[in-house]
C-alpha cells in the first residue's frame, strides 16, 4: 500500500489509559486494514487491531524523554496511547494513519477487501435478510389508503429515499413531486409507521422550503392527502423535532417549517432536539469526561451536566414517547442514509453476520408473553430525570476495570443453554429408561453408557471463578521508608493523599498524561492492579478473569 | 371514613380498604386496644407530618416517613383532622425507647431461633480459635465498666493481660481500646479498630498500647494505621486531648489518612440527595446538579475507597491493620465492615452479613438511636443524627451490583435493613450499644430481627437467585462511572417497579426451572445406574 510509510515499529510502548505505570511492550505494525500492536510478552503475545476506518483521531503529542506519544482515538470510543520512541517513526505512522482513515474512494473501505467466505449465494441472502416491504406488509400495507410508489426510481425524485416509498393513494406523482421541490432535499413526506388497529401512521419528510412567506400547493395537497388516508382522523400533527428558535432561525435561509395557516388541519409543534452540532459538541465534551484520569465523583457529574448529553437523550425519548415507537431498522438505515445498490455485489451485509451471531445479542429475559412485550410500552413520561443515567457499558466500552464483574446476562445465558443441554438429555434418559424397562428380561443393555457419564451436570458450579485485583485505592501502598525509626518525623511520614491535596497541588493533574511519579491517581481505575503490589499474586488474577466464566 | 382508637399510644397507622373498591379507612392503632383480626399489610413509622391545607372540611396531612415515603392523607372533618395530626405528632416523637412499638409488639409468627442467641460472641472466637492461638476472649468489660460501648466480651492479643487492657482504655477515646475486628485466614493478618489515642498537645504516650498494637504483628513484619480523619483534623484533635499515633512511637506502623466526613456532613447530605429525588420538576441539569451537590457519591466513593485500601494491606500487602477515626463509632466501623465484605467470603452470605451487622454495628457500639432517629426528613438540627449506617448498606450495595453473583442476599435484604435500622417491631436496633440494650433488657422484652428474617419463608424473599459461592477476594471499582445512585432506596416511591419486578420474575424462573430439570435428570441418572447394574447381576 503506497499510504504506508512505515509498515513496523518496534519497541513501542501501548500505555494503560488508567493507569500511566502500566504499559505493554511490543511492536507495531500497519497493514493495508489494521493498526497492529503484539505484545512482546513470550507466551501472551496480546494483539490489539484496530481497523483503519474505526480511527475518529490521531494526536501526535509532544516528544518526551521516553518517545513520541501518539493518542489514537477511535469511533467505538476505544482509546488508544502509544510511545514510539524515534520521533521520525512516529511522524511517518502519523501520516500514514491521517491517511488510512480517510478513505477517499469507497473501495478502500474494508467492508470491500472482508472476505468471510461465503459463496455468492449466502451473500445475497444476507443482502435480503431484511425486505422492506415484507416490512410493511406486516403492518398491512398496501391497504384501501396506502401504496407503494415507484416515483422515486432510479432515486429520480430524492436521492437519500429508496427506490419504493409508500405514500397515500390519493397522492400523485404530481403531488409528490412537487411537495419534493418544497423540501430540503426533497425529502418528501412518505410512510414510516401504520399502525393497522386505529389506521394512524407516521411519515417523516424534511422542511419545508417555506422561508417567511413560501406556500406551495402540491406540500398542502400532500399534507391533506396524508389526512384523507386515516378516514377517521380530522387533523393531522405536524411535529418538528428542532427547537422553535433553530426553525425560525432557518426562515432567513430559505427553510423553516409548516404555517398553520396555510395547511388545513394540522396540529404544529416543536419538539426541541438539538441539531446534530449541537449534539456532536455534547458528545466531544462527554467522551473527555470519560477520558478524565481518575476523576471525583464532581468532576464526573459536574461534566457530564456540562456536556448536556444526558438533555439530549431525554429530549429524543421524550419526542418519542410522544410520536409512540418506531422502528429502528426502518427509521435509521433504509431512508436515512445514502445506500448504493452496486455496494451489494461485492460487499457483505452486516444483517447477516448479526443474525448468525445473534446468540450473542440475546437478551435472556426476553419473553414474548410477557405484558411488557405486548402492545405498545409506556415508558415513564413524568420527568423522572434520573432515570436517564450514563451509559457507561457504551461510553466507557474499553475499560473493563469499571464495569460489574459478572455479568447477569452471560449467567442467565449459560443457564438456558445448560437447561436446554438438561432437556434434551432428559428425552434421551426417558426413552432409555422406557426401553430398559421394556428389555429388562433379555438383559439387553446396549445404548451409549459413557454418553452421561462424561458429561457433567452443573456448568458452573466449579468455574464461577472470578478472579479480579485491586485497583489503585491508593497510592500510599509503597514499601515502607527505609529511615530507621530514630529519625521518624511523624507529621512528615504520614501520608495524606486526598483528592483535595492533590488537587491544590496540581491542578491540571487529570488533564496531564505525563505525571510526577510522586503523584499518582488515587482512585482505584485500573482493572488490573497497581503495579506496586507483590507480582506473584497478581499472577494468578489474569485480566481474562474478570468476566464470569462459564 | 375516619375510625380513631382514641386512648393511649398507638404506633401504627393503618389505611385500610374495607371491601374492594371502597374508600380507604385510617386507623391509628393502639398497643393496647386490640383490634381484632386485623391483618397488618403495611406499616409506617412517621418521621414528619405536616398539614397541608384545608378545603371546606376536608383537611390534609402529609406523612413524610424514614424510609423515604411520603403519604398523602385527605380527612374529612376538620376537627377529625387535627385530632389525627397531634396523635400522629405525638406519637412519632415518643420520648421514652420503652413506648415504642418493639415493646408493644408481638409476633404472629412461630419463632425457630431466638435471634437474641444468633450470634453471640463465643461462636465468632470458636471459629477463631480453630485456625490460630494467638487470641483471646476476654471478659474485662463484663459489666461495661472499663468501656460503655463495648459489648461484654472482647477479642484481644493472647500476650496482653486484662491489666494492660485497662490502661490502653484510658489511653484511648471514650476508652475504646484495640480489639481485634477481623482474622484474615489467607495470610494469618489481622484488622484491629479502637478509637483514636489521647496523645494531646504533649505528645503522651502509652506503653501498653504500643506493646498491644505491636502484639498484633508478625516479627519483623509492618502495618499500617488507617486514619478515617485528614491529617489536619487529626492535628486538631490534639489540642481537645486526642491525637494520632506519632510514628517515633510507634516504629513499626505507618499512618495513612482517609478523610470519610462525618456527622451533620452526612446529614445534610442525606437530605439533599432526598430533595432532589422528590423534586419532579426540573429539568435534566438540574437534576444532575442536584445529585452532584448532595455529595452523596462522593461520600460512597470515599468510604469504599479507604475500606479498599484496607482490604489491599492486608491480602496484597499482608500487613495487619489498624482502623480508627476519633470515637471509633462510625466511619471506623463502615471501613472495617467493608474491608470485610471484600476480603471474606462468609461476609457475602444471609447468614454472615447478619454475623457483621451485629458484630460491627450492633456489638461494636455504633449509636444507632442517635443516628438513626429521624433519617431524611429531620427538620430541627439533630446534633447526632447521621446516616451512616445507610451509606454502608448503600456501599454494600455498590458491590453487589458490580459482582451480581457472589452475595447470598438481594438488594431488598439491604432494604429490609435500613428500614429496620430506622423503624422497627424488632428490638435489635434499639439503644445505643450493648450497655444500653442490656438495660433496657431487650432480649427479654423484644423480639430480636434475626428471630423473623431467618425464617425459611422470609429468607426466600431475601435470597439471591444468581449466588455462587465465590471463595475470592472481590475488588470492587471505585470509579465514578462505576458508583451509582442507590434507586432501590432513594427513588423506591418514585418509580414504577413493575416491569423491573416482572423481569426479576422472569429470572427467577429461568434458574428455578434449570434447577428442577438438573434435579431430574439427576434422579434419572440414578435410576438408570441401578436398573443397569441389577441388570449385570
Amino acid at each position: 500500500m503506497e499510504h504506508i510509510r512505515m509498515p513496523k515499529v518496534e519497541n513501542v510502548r501501548l500505555l494503560d489509559r488508567l493507569s500511566s505505570r502500566k504499559a505493554a511492550l511490543g511492536t507495531l505494525y500497519l497493514t493495508a486494514t489494521h493498526v497492529i500492536f503484539v505484545e512482546n510478552g513470550s507466551e501472551t503475545r496480546k494483539e490489539t487491531w484496530v481497523l483503519h476506518s474505526q480511527i475518529s483521531s490521531i494526536e501526535k503529542q509532544a516528544t518526551t524523554a521516553t518517545g513520541c506519544p501518539l493518542l489514537i482515538r477511535c469511533k467505538n470510543f476505544q482509546v488508544i496511547q502509544l510511545v514510539i520512541p524515534q520521533e521520525r517513526d512516529c511522524h511517518d505512522i502519523y501520516i500514514s494513519l491521517i491517511r488510512l482513515a480517510r478513505p477517499v474512494k469507497y473501495e478502500e473501505l474494508y467492508c470491500f477487501s472482508f472476505n468471510p467466505k461465503l459463496d455468492k449465494e449466502e451473500r445475497e441472502q444476507g443482502w435480503k435478510l431484511i425486505d422492506l416491504n415484507e416490512e410493511y406488509n406486516r403492518m398491512g400495507i398496501p391497504n384501501n389508503y396506502w401504496q407503494i410508489s415507484d416515483v422515486n426510481r432510479d432515486y429520480g425524485v430524492c436521492d437519500s429515499y429508496p427506490t419504493e416509498v409508500y405514500v397515500p393513494k390519493s397522492a400523485t406523482a404530481h403531488i409528490i413531486v412537487g411537495s419534493s421541490k418544497f423540501r430540503s432535499r426533497r425529502r418528501f413526506p412518505a410512510l414510516s409507521y401504520f399502525c393497522k388497529d386505529n389506521n394512524a401512521s407516521i411519515c417523516r419528510s424534511s422542511q419545508p422550503l417555506s422561508g417567511f412567506s413560501a406556500r406551495c400547493l402540491e406540500d398542502e395537497q400532500m399534507l391533506q392527502a396524508i389526512r384523507k388516508a386515516n378516514p377517521g382522523g380530522d387533523f393531522i400533527y405536524v411535529v418538528d423535532t428542532r427547537p422553535k428558535l433553530n426553525a425560525i432561525a432557518n426562515r432567513a435561509a430559505g427553510k423553516g417549517y409548516e404555517n398553520e395557516d396555510n395547511y388545513s388541519n394540522i396540529k404544529f409543534q416543536f419538539i426541541g432536539i438539538e441539531n446534530i452540532h449541537v449534539m456532536r459538541n455534547s458528545l466531544q465534551k462527554m467522551l473527555e469526561v470519560c477520558e478524565l484520569k481518575s476523576p471525583s465523583m464532581s468532576d464526573f457529574l459536574w461534566g457530564l451536566e456540562n456536556s448536556g448529553w444526558l438533555k439530549h437523550i431525554k429530549a429524543i425519548m421524550d419526542a418519542g414517547i410522544f410520536i409512540a415507537k418506531v422502528l429502528i431498522e426502518k427509521d435509521w438505515v433504509s431512508f436515512g442514509h445514502k445506500f448504493n445498490h452496486r455496494i451489494q455485489e461485492r460487499t457483505y451485509s452486516l444483517w447477516a453476520h448479526l443474525w448468525k451471531n445473534r446468540a450473542d445479542y440475546l437478551n435472556p429475559l426476553y419473553r414474548s408473553d410477557h405484558s411488557q412485550t405486548q402492545g405498545t410500552l409506556h415508558p415513564q413520561m413524568a420527568p423522572c430525570n434520573f432515570l436517564y443515567k450514563f451509559w457507561s457499558g457504551m461510553y466507557n466500552r474499553f475499560e473493563k476495570g469499571l464495569h460489574p464483574r459478572q455479568s447477569v446476562t452471560d449467567y442467565l445465558m449459560a443457564v438456558k443453554e445448560e437447561t436446554q443441554q438438561l432437556e434434551e438429555e432428559l428425552g434421551i434418559l426417558q426413552e432409555r429408561l422406557a426401553n430398559l424397562q421394556k428389555s429388562q428380561l433379555d438383559n439387553d443393555k446396549d445404548k451409549s453408557k459413557q454418553q452421561d457419564q462424561s458429561k457433567q451436570l452443573g456448568l458452573f458450579n466449579s468455574s464461577n471463578s472470578l478472579a479480579n485485583t485491586p485497583q489503585e485505592y491508593s497510592s500510599d501502598l509503597k514499601s515502607f521508608p527505609s529511615r530507621s525509626p530514630s529519625q521518624g518525623d511523624e507529621e512528615d511520614s504520614a501520608l495524606i493523599l486526598t483528592q483535595d491535596n492533590l488537587k491544590s497541588s496540581d491542578p491540571d493533574l487529570s488533564a496531564n498524561s505525563d505525571q510526577e511519579s510522586g503523584v499518582e491517581d488515587l482512585s482505584c481505575r485500573s482493572p488490573s492492579g497497581g503495579g506496586c503490589l507483590p507480582s506473584e499474586d497478581s499472577g494468578k488474577d489474569s485480566d481474562e478473569a474478570v468476566f464470569l466464566a462459564v | 371514613m375516619l375510625r380513631s382508637c382514641g386512648c393511649c399510644t398507638p404506633t401504627l397507622i393503618l389505611l385500610k380498604k374495607e371491601k374492594l373498591g371502597g374508600k380507604p379507612s385510617l386507623y391509628l392503632i393502639s398497643n393496647h386496644c386490640r383490634i381484632p383480626r386485623m391483618e397488618l399489610k403495611k406499616w409506617t413509622t412517621t418521621s414528619k407530618y405536616q398539614i397541608k391545607r384545608f378545603v371546606g372540611s376536608l383537611g390534609t396531612i402529609i406523612i413524610k416517613c424514614k424510609d423515604l415515603r411520603i403519604i398523602q392523607l385527605d380527612i374529612p372533618g376538620m376537627e377529625e383532622c387535627l385530632n389525627i395530626a397531634s396523635s400522629i405528632e405525638a406519637l412519632s416523637t415518643l420520648d421514652s425507647v420503652t413506648l415504642m412499638y418493639p415493646f408493644f409488639y408481638r409476633p404472629m409468627f412461630e419463632i425457630v431461633e431466638d435471634g437474641w442467641r444468633s450470634f453471640l460472641p463465643d461462636q465468632e472466637f470458636e471459629l477463631l480459635s480453630s485456625v490460630t492461638d494467638e487470641w483471646r476472649l476476654s471478659c474485662i468489660n463484663k459489666e461495661f465498666s472499663v468501656c460503655p460501648s463495648y459489648p461484654p466480651v472482647v477479642i484481644v492479643p493472647k500476650s496482653v493481660d486484662d491489666e494492660a487492657l485497662r490502661k490502653v482504655a484510658m489511653f484511648r477515646h471514650g476508652s475504646r481500646f484495640p480489639v481485634l475486628s477481623y482474622y484474615h485466614k489467607k495470610n494469618g493478618m489481622v484488622m484491629m479498630r479502637s478509637s483514636q489515642p489521647l496523645t494531646g498537645t504533649n505528645g503522651r504516650r502509652c506503653k501498653e498500647d504500643e506493646k498491644l498494637i505491636n502484639a498484633t504483628l508478625r516479627p519483623g513484619k509492618r502495618g499500617y494505621i488507617i486514619d478515617t480523619r485528614s491529617l489536619n483534623v487529626a492535628q486538631q484533635a490534639r489540642a481537645k486531648g486526642g491525637g494520632f499515633e506519632q510514628e517515633v512511637h510507634y516504629p513499626q506502623w505507618r499512618r495513612i489518612h482517609k478523610c470519610i466526613e462525618r456527622f451533620n456532613i452526612l446529614q445534610e447530605s442525606l437530605i439533599k440527595l432526598v430533595e432532589a429525588c422528590n423534586d419532579q420538576s426540573h429539568n435534566m441539569d438540574r437534576w444532575l446538579s442536584k445529585l452532584e451537590a448532595s455529595n452523596w457519591l462522593t461520600h460512597i466513593k470515599e468510604i469504599l475507597t479507604a475500606a479498599c485500601l484496607a482490604a489491599q494491606c492486608i491480602d496484597r500487602e499482608g500487613a495487619s491493620v489498624l482502623v480508627h477515626g476519633t470515637e471509633g463509632t462510625d466511619s471506623t466501623l463502615q471501613v472495617t465492615s467493608l474491608a470485610q465484605i471484600i476480603l471474606d467470603p462468609r461476609c457475602r452470605t444471609i447468614r454472615g452479613f447478619e454475623s457483621l451487622v451485629v458484630r460491627e454495628w450492633l456489638q461494636a457500639g455504633h449509636p444507632f438511636q442517635q443516628r438513626c432517629a429521624q433519617s431524611a426528613y429531620s427538620n430541627g438540627k439533630q446534633k447526632w443524627e447521621a446516616p451512616v449506617f445507610l451509606l454502608f448498606l448503600d456501599c454494600v450495595w455498590q458491590i453487589l451490583r458490580q459482582f451480581p453473583c457472589s452475595f447470598e442476599f438481594n438488594e431488598q435484604f439491604l432494604i429490609m435493613l435500613f428500614e429496620h435500622a430506622y423503624a422497627s417491631q424488632f428490638g435489635t436496633f434499639l439503644g445505643n450499644n450493648e450497655n444500653e440494650r442490656s438495660k433496657l433488657k431487650l432480649p427479654q422484652k423484644t423480639m430480636s430481627l434475626w428471630s423473623w428474617v431467618n425464617r425459611s419463608e422470609e429468607l426466600r424473599k431475601f435470597q439471591n437467585p444468581l449466588f455462587e459461592a465465590n471463595s475470592l477476594v472481590i475488588w470492587p471499582s471505585v470509579a465514578p462511572q462505576s458508583l451509582q445512585l442507590w434507586e432501590g432506596v432513594f427513588l423506591r416511591w418514585n418509580r414504577p417497579s413493575k416491569f423491573l419486578d416482572e423481569a426479576h420474575e422472569e429470572m427467577i424462573n429461568i434458574i428455578k426451572y434449570n434447577k428442577e430439570l438438573q434435579a431430574k435428570v439427576n434422579a434419572l441418572r440414578r435410576q438408570l445406574a441401578e436398573m443397569e447394574t441389577d441388570d449385570k447381576m
